[in-house]
């Protein structure tokens, strides 16, 4: 525990020497929620009725447009090849990986989506199951992107390639999520939303670590 | 004891042995080749036979007319979108566990070809969509899951021709096909739960049929030609696939002399 703790300070830290690159997901989410309005027209009604889908589907692109950042640089310094030798297990190193990602990724976009919502019109119950579907769902978006990330990490352009891998994987949590805020909206019961949404975190928690080692591996043997 | 020690001797010794020896191109280009043209004829045959009993002979729906003979084409090529992937994903885990080659081919050759059967379902889908609920698409349960596994498809072979030129391109490949297959199901109730408006599965061997035996009687001959005609043109791809993978090597050269 203590060393998976010491291997996400690490992360963060190495991250942090680039905060231009951790700001461009968050900024990616903020500028395509603002061009909605702009192009579905400034209406209150249209526009908080469409709102969860739109934050939704922001959310998931601006994950997958930070996916690369996961891996990539460690793989290009050559810190993954050392990782893999460590007496750590791989799969315990990337979820340390995957966790400092989160921190420095997911949470952001959790913290804007309330101001967000409120561009959309959303009114406050709408805005808390918002947020908290976010908060639920960003880290299992960053586990199951993970994977892809860490098959197409060895490619020299593999940014849309990840999109096209994980994309799909990702509809379960979107209907999930989205059903989550609209019931939300409505003002019903979500409760049975957070148990399915943490049952399918607590799936990838346990897999996708797993499955992106083996990506790792294999991208590293080339 | 005794059955415990020989499942073990089975699994640990038997079933890789096996496999290894069928797992050789060669001696699967060579046995394969003896079978095909009879796979290739029973399969031709049963598609004919069902094509023709399913279009000429078979009722016509007393609400839907003529047009629910699409069923015999539309209904074998989706349960079959979904089997496909299922061949892949066992192909995958056969080369991920024991590294064989063909395997490897094999999962490779199931891509391609689910890929092309889900398009059909897709395609089908739709225009038997058109006359019974008045347009060519809805988002519903069913055609948006087929869609997904269209995608996923996809990403299996996005995923090759990135890495084409790559040694772990195999396992790679493998690895997505077992995370898809892990989701698949997930999918499947996700979107049922999110929207169903098509009508609940109609054809299943383990219940009794929904329809008059006039109409399931074809449906399960296409079903069977179907699954045919697809372990045949499997077959098919993956003699192609080891001609390619295996060019530079002496028996490919002499069998390409011998012809």
């Amino acid at each position: 525990m203590k060393l998976f703790i010491a291997a996400v300070r690490r992360d963060l830290q190495a991250q942090l020497r680039r905060p231009a690159e951790l700001l461009n997901p968050l900024i990616f989410f903020i500028i395509v929620i603002s061009l909605f309005p702009l192009g579905i027209g400034p209406s209150r009604e249209a526009l908080s009725l469409v709102a969860p889908g739109l934050l939704w589907v922001a959310a998931l692109l601006a994950t997958l447009m930070s996916m690369d950042l996961i891996f990539r640089s460690d793989f290009d310094d050559g810190s993954l090849e050392q990782m893999l030798v460590s007496a750590m297990p791989l799969p315990v190193i990337l979820l340390a990986k995957i966790t400092a990602h989160w921190l420095l990724v997911g949470l952001p976009l959790v913290l804007v989506t309330p101001l967000l919502a409120l561009l959309l019109y959303v009114d406050a119950r709408g805005m808390v199951a918002m947020t908290l579907s976010i908060l639920l769902v960003s880290p299992t978006l960053s586990l199951i992107g993970s994977v892809g990330a860490a098959l197409t990490v060895g490619l020299p352009r593999g940014g849309l390639l990840v999109a096209i891998l994980v994309l799909p994987i990702y509809v379960p949590v979107l209907i999930l999520a989205t059903a989550m805020v609209a019931t939300g909206l409505a003002g019903g019961d979500y409760t049975g939303h957070i148990y399915w949404l943490m049952a399918i975190l607590f799936l990838s928690l346990g897999l996708a670590p797993v499955a992106s080692a083996a990506g790792i591996r294999i991208s590293l043997e080339d | 004891m005794l059955l415990v020690n020989s499942v073990k001797q089975f699994v640990t010794r038997r079933l890789p042995d096996a496999l290894h020896r069928l797992g050789s191109p060669r001696l699967f280009f060579e046995t394969s080749g003896r079978w095909l043209p009879w796979l290739l004829a029973l399969s031709v045959g049963l598609l004919l036979l069902g094509a023709i009993w399913a279009l000429l002979f078979a009722p016509a729906d007393y609400q839907q007319g003529h047009s629910v003979r699409i069923m015999y084409i539309h209904v074998p090529a989706a349960i079959l979108a979904q089997s496909g992937y299922l061949m892949m994903a066992v192909a995958a885990t056969v080369f991920l566990v024991w590294r064989i080659k063909l395997a490897d081919i094999a999962m490779q050759s199931a891509a391609a070809l689910g890929i092309s059967i889900t398009f059909l379902a897709l395609v089908t889908g739709a225009i038997w969509g058109k006359p019974t609920w008045g347009t060519w698409w809805v988002w519903d349960a069913r055609l948006t899951s087929t869609l997904v596994l269209f995608f996923l498809y996809i990403g299996m072979i996005a995923l090759r021709a990135a890495m084409a030129h790559r040694a772990g391109v195999g396992r790679a490949c493998a690895v997505l096909a077992l995370v898809g297959l892990v989701n698949l199901p997930i999918i499947k109730y996700s979107v049922d739960w999110w929207y169903t408006l098509h009508q609940p599965a109609s054809f299943s061997l383990s219940r009794a049929p929904t329809m008059p035996l006039e109409m399931w009687l074809p449906l399960l001959v296409m079903v069977l030609a179907y699954y045919l005609f697809f372990f045949t043109a499997w077959i098919m791809r993956i003699r192609q696939l080891i001609l390619v993978r295996e060019k530079d090597t002496d028996w490919v050269r002499q069998w390409l002399a011998s012809l």
